[in-house]
């Protein structure tokens, strides 16, 4: 049994959350200057060059790129043959994003859902996070974090399709989902989509998907077929960067699917599309 | 697509020359304010009392910035959605508010009172907050501190760049932009 300790973790998670939410990933800021490359309408190509801007003044800064620095999202693999001493891993977790939060100066955005009072002194600083954890061999913990913005996630929607709406229907679902959302969740976008498993599932893997690095290929081959169709598709809506208009809305499409085979209900086709804005902010250490 | 500077507080002739798409640099003072604080504004205007800002000709930043490192004036402060604000933007365009910074749609009830009473809507970048941080020089908290980034703030800025979406005339960026590049 490998042993690592709580503070480690801690450590760990609150220098993860300072960085990534203060410099914009490797990926992120390729897709974004091969936008402002490709985009031909004049405004959003100017609204690209300021966030390419703002990416370069917040990295050398280390100032937050943007000031909805999120609810903080975890997907957590655990070694079965890791042991945490002195503390339990989610303490840990709560503990490493309440000192990045605080110590990173960023905000805290957490309420009560009826009262809309701030969470930091009932609950902690932009506590609690929101943790998925899945248990897999091996003695390691590898957590994916993910600073995610409100108005990106006030967009994003879910449905169960009857199965013979197949692939156009679910293509027809994601293209309403990202043309109603518009100018709204500050595009260009990522677009996570998640098929299959059952309703609320397919909503976690639409956000899982939003953690793949952008210029990857999805390893399953029709799916590979169906982002690219479904991001050319996308950028002809002419949302463009910041819904002003114009040929550059969507960077990627990410699709995931219930492992293994694909799987759904014989009755039932969920689909869950989770936007994401272009203050993409997602990280991940292995432990 | 013409470049204007402009400098608060802002006269029917200053927005009146604006078109849907224009970008404008801002200068003087803007005021900050998401939901919550609109809210009380309204609330206010209907019991009949006075405001902790003079409305004639003011332009309201909907802006919830992170907290501001020791030294610095601000912290990160890029535009929210504006749509949590439509319920109350009407009243107080009519009581002599002149501009709306934020990001995203407005309702038609926002656009109808832009067009009636001459005010605009102005978009920011969504996201480029170090950025649009780097604009202002000075800020003042002046009412309802307890609402932490919500409260309301006095922002002192120069050259704050924003892009019209909403003019006097009833034209919308959003649809007109997208109108324009669709299918191509
Ligand atoms: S949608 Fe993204 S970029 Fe826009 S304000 Fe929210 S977190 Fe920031």
């Amino acid at each position: 049994m490998r042993i690592v300790k709580y503070e480690d973790i801690v450590k760990s998670i609150r220098d993860m959350i300072i960085y990534s939410t203060t410099h914009l990933s490797p990926d992120m800021k390729k897709a974004l200057e091969e936008a402002y490359e490709n985009e031909k309408s004049e405004v959003s190509k100017a609204v690209l060059k300021q966030i390419l801007d703002n990416a370069k003044i917040a990295e050398n800064e280390w100032k937050p790129l943007c000031q909805d620095t999120g609810l903080a999202i975890y997907f957590v693999k655990v070694g079965e043959d890791v042991k945490v001493e002195g503390g339990t891993l989610k303490d840990a977790i709560f503990e490493g994003t309440e000192k990045g939060y605080k110590e990173g100066y960023l905000r805290a955005s957490t309420c009560d859902c009826f009262t809309r009072a701030n969470l930091k002194d009932k609950v902690g600083y932009n506590l609690p996070p929101v943790i998925y954890f899945d248990i897999v061999p091996g003695d390691k913990i590898e957590i994916e974090y993910a600073a995610k913005g409100g108005g990106s996630e006030n967009v994003s929607r879910a449905t169960v399709l009857a199965p013979a709406a197949g692939k156009e229907g679910i293509k027809e679902f994601v293209k309403k989902v990202v043309s109603d959302a518009g100018p709204n969740p500050c595009p260009p976008l990522v677009v996570g989509v998640g098929i299959g498993g059952s309703f609320d599932y397919a909503a976690v893997m639409s956000k899982h998907a939003l953690f793949r690095d952008i210029g990857t290929e999805n390893p399953d081959p029709e799916l590979n077929e169906l982002e690219k169709e479904l991001k050319d598709e996308l950028n002809k809506l002419g949302i463009g960067a910041m819904g002003m208009g114009g040929t550059e809305t969507v960077l990627a499409v990410h699709i995931e699917t219930f492992q293994p085979g694909r799987m759904c209900h014989i009755a039932s086709l969920p689909v869950a599309v989770n936007i994401q804005c272009h203050s993409s902010r997602h990280s991940h250490i292995t432990i | 697509m013409a470049e204007y500077t402009l400098t608060t507080p802002l006269s029917d002739e200053d927005v009146s020359k604006l078109k849907a798409g224009d970008i404008v640099y801002l200068n003087g003072v803007l005021y900050t304010a998401r939901d919550a604080a609109h809210k009380r504004l309204v609330d206010l205007i209907n019991e009949g009392k006075e405001l902790p800002f003079d409305l004639q000709g003011a332009v309201i930043y909907y802006v919830g910035p992170t907290p501001p490192k020791p030294g610095e004036v601000i912290g990160s402060a890029g535009p929210t959605t504006s749509y949590r604000m439509d319920p109350y933007a009407p009243i107080l365009i009519e009581k002599g508010l002149k501009g709306m910074i934020g990001k995203g749609k407005r309702n038609q009830a926002v656009r109808e009172a832009c067009k009636k009473h001459k005010a605009v809507y102005f978009g920011a970048v969504g996201g480029a907050a170090a950025l649009i941080a780097k604009a202002i020089k000075k800020a003042e908290v002046i009412a309802y501190p307890e609402l932490g980034p919500e409260a309301i703030r006095r922002l002192e800025v120069e050259n704050f760049p924003v892009v019209v979406v909403n003019d006097v005339y009833g034209n919308d960026l959003y649809e007109e932009g997208r109108k324009k590049w669709e299918g191509k």
